[in-house]
C-alpha cells in the first residue's frame, strides 16, 4: 500500500479514536479516581462518566457530543510528502470523520455560519514541528467549547514570580468553577510572547497524566497546584464531591525582561487526542489500544 | 450505577406548575415525554419571535427546554440521536429568564448551573433548573427515543431546535428549585471563600 494511502487510514482513526475513546492513560487515571470516590453525589456522577465511557467505546460513539474544535500536532521526520499534501490529507479526513463516525460540526465562519464539515477558515488548525528522527507522528486534539471557555492568558508583571502564578491559576480554576465539566485537566504554558504561552498550554494538556515536569521545582509546582485546587471544593460537574483537577502540567519558555505570560489551558474531564506514528509503514498507535 | 438507589420523582410533559412546587434542590428526576433542545442561537430567534408577535413552530407551554447541541445521523428521511449531553448553561443567563416568562418553561435541563435572573425567574412563573452529567453524551442519547422534528436546521445542527421522545432522562439533579433556591450559589460561594484562604496561604 502507498504511503499516502496508509497515512489517510491512520489519520481517519486518529480522529474516531479521539473522539470515541479516551487515551488509555487518561483513562486509567480516572477510573482510578472513579473507584476510590465516597460521596454519593460524587460516585452517582462517576458511575455515569465510567458507564458512558464504556458505551462510547462499545458503539463507536463520540463519548460527548461536543467534538471539539479539531487540531493537528505533526512531527515531520524524513517521510516523501509535501505540507500541502498532508494539509489536504487532513482536511479530506475531517471532513469524511464528520460525516462517518459522525462527528458533530463545530466550524462556524464569521458571516457564513456553520460549515457543516469541520473544515472552515484555517480550520483544522495544524501545528507543524520538524525533527531529525525517521517517519511522522501525528496527534489529534478534540477541544470542546465549555473547557475553551474558561481557558486563560493572564500576563504577569515579573516580579510576581512563581507565587503570582499560582494564584493567577488558583483564580482561574475558582472563576472556571462548575462551567467546563470538571474535574479539569490543567496545561499551563509559561513564558515565551502570549501567543507562545498559550500554545505551550494547549500542548501540555497532551502531556501523559502523572508525568512530572523535568525541571525540580516546576515538578514540585504541578503537585503543589494539585493539591491547592483540589481543596477548592468545586467538584465532579461543580456540584462540590470528589475531585476538582486530576493533573496539572506545566511547559516553559524563555521570556522577555518585562513580561511573565502565564497561558492556562483548561480540559473537561474528557481529555481527547490520540497519537500514532509512522515509520517504514508501519503504524504504531501511542496513546490508545488498537 | 449507584443512582438506582436513589429515590427519584418520575415527571411526564406536559409537566404542571404544581408538581414543579413540591421539588426541591438535591432531588432527583426523570423525564419521560417529549422535550426540544435550543442554544444561544435559537434563544435569541425564538425571542426575537415574541417580540415581533410570531407565535413560535412548536410547542413550549409547561415544556422541557434541554441546552443540547447534539451529533446527529440522518439515515433517509430519519434522524438518529447518536450522542447527546447537556452544554454550559451559563451562556444562556442573559436570555433565560425571558424564555422562562414568554414560554412557559418549567425544567430546564443543562449543565454547570445558572444564576440570579434566572433563578427569581423560576421562583416567579413555576420552573426548575436540572443538572445532567456534562459529556456523557452517549448515556443520554440512549434516553432519547426519537426525533420528532427538527426546526431552525439554517442555524446548523448544534444550534437548531430538536424535538425529541425521551424515556425517563436521568437521573437530573434539582440545582435551582421554584423556591428561590441555588445549589450551584452554594457551592460557588464555599468555593469563593476557599479561594480567598487558599491564595492568602501560597
Amino acid at each position: 500500500m502507498d504511503l499516502f494511502k496508509i497515512l489517510e487510514d491512520m489519520v481517519f482513526k486518529l480522529l474516531e479514536l479521539a473522539a470515541t475513546q479516551l487515551p488509555t492513560k487518561v483513562e486509567a487515571q480516572l477510573l482510578q479516581y472513579i473507584n476510590q470516590e465516597q460521596s454519593e453525589i460524587g460516585a452517582n456522577q462517576f458511575s455515569i462518566i465510567a458507564k458512558n465511557l464504556q458505551l462510547a467505546k462499545e458503539l463507536k460513539r463520540p463519548l460527548c457530543q461536543d467534538t471539539g474544535l479539531i487540531s493537528f500536532f505533526v512531527k515531520m521526520g524524513d517521510i516523501p510528502l509535501k505540507r500541502t499534501q498532508l494539509k489536504n490529507l487532513f482536511i479530506k479526513q475531517t471532513e469524511k470523520a464528520t460525516n462517518s463516525i459522525p462527528l458533530r460540526p463545530n466550524t462556524v465562519n464569521f458571516f457564513e455560519g456553520n460549515t457543516g464539515t469541520n473544515v472552515g477558515k484555517l480550520i483544522p488548525w495544524i501545528y507543524w514541528e520538524h525533527t531529525s528522527e525517521t517517519g511522522i507522528e501525528i496527534t489529534v486534539q478534540l477541544k470542546g467549547g465549555g473547557s475553551s471557555n474558561v481557558s486563560q492568558l493572564v500576563m504577569l508583571n515579573p516580579e510576581e514570580g512563581l507565587q503570582g502564578i499560582k494564584r493567577a491559576i488558583v483564580e482561574a480554576v475558582a472563576r472556571a468553577g462548575s462551567k467546563g465539566c470538571p474535574p479539569y485537566t490543567l496545561g499551563i504554558g509559561l513564558g515565551g510572547t502570549e501567543d507562545v504561552a498559550m500554545i505551550l498550554a494547549k500542548k501540555a494538556l497532551l502531556i501523559p497524566p502523572g508525568q512530572r515536569n523535568e525541571l525540580k521545582v516546576f515538578a514540585e509546582t504541578e503537585l503543589e497546584l494539585n493539591r491547592v485546587l483540589n481543596s477548592l471544593g468545586i467538584g465532579i460537574m461543580g456540584l462540590g464531591e470528589g475531585p476538582t483537577i486530576l493533573d496539572t502540567h506545566i511547559l516553559d519558555a524563555a521570556r522577555h525582561p518585562a513580561s511573565l505570560p502565564v497561558g492556562i489551558s483548561f480540559s473537561c474531564w474528557a481529555l481527547r487526542y490520540a497519537t500514532a506514528r509512522l515509520k517504514d509503514n508501519e503504524i504504531e498507535y501511542i496513546t490508545h489500544e488498537v | 450505577m449507584r443512582c438506582e438507589y436513589l429515590a427519584i420523582v418520575n415527571l411526564t410533559t406536559p409537566i404542571k406548575e404544581k408538581q414543579i412546587r413540591k421539588l426541591q434542590i438535591g432531588d432527583h428526576i426523570t423525564i419521560s415525554g417529549t422535550i426540544f433542545t435550543a442554544r444561544d442561537e435559537a434563544h435569541t430567534r425564538a425571542l426575537r419571535y415574541a417580540k415581533d408577535g410570531y407565535p413560535l413552530p412548536f410547542k413550549t407551554q409547561d415544556g422541557v427546554l434541554y441546552h443540547c447541541g447534539p451529533v446527529v445521523r440522518q439515515v433517509n428521511s430519519t434522524w438518529e440521536i447518536i450522542s447527546a449531553g447537556p452544554t454550559t448553561s451559563a451562556r444562556l443567563e442573559a436570555v433565560e429568564a425571558e424564555f422562562i416568562e414568554n414560554f412557559g418553561i418549567r425544567v430546564v435541563i443543562g449543565k454547570g448551573g445558572m444564576f440570579k435572573r434566572t433563578e427569581e425567574a423560576m421562583k416567579k412563573y413555576g420552573a426548575i433548573y436540572c443538572a445532567f452529567t456534562g459529556g456523557a453524551g452517549v448515556i443520554a442519547a440512549s434516553f432519547i427515543k426519537s426525533v420528532e422534528k427538527v426546526i431552525w436546521l439554517d442555524l446548523g445542527i448544534p444550534e437548531a431546535v430538536w424535538i425529541l421522545k425521551v424515556e425517563q432522562f436521568g437521573p437530573l439533579i434539582v440545582a435551582i428549585d421554584s423556591n428561590g433556591n441555588n445549589l450551584f450559589s452554594e457551592i460557588d460561594k464555599k468555593i469563593q471563600a476557599n479561594k480567598s484562604q487558599l491564595i492568602s496561604n501560597l
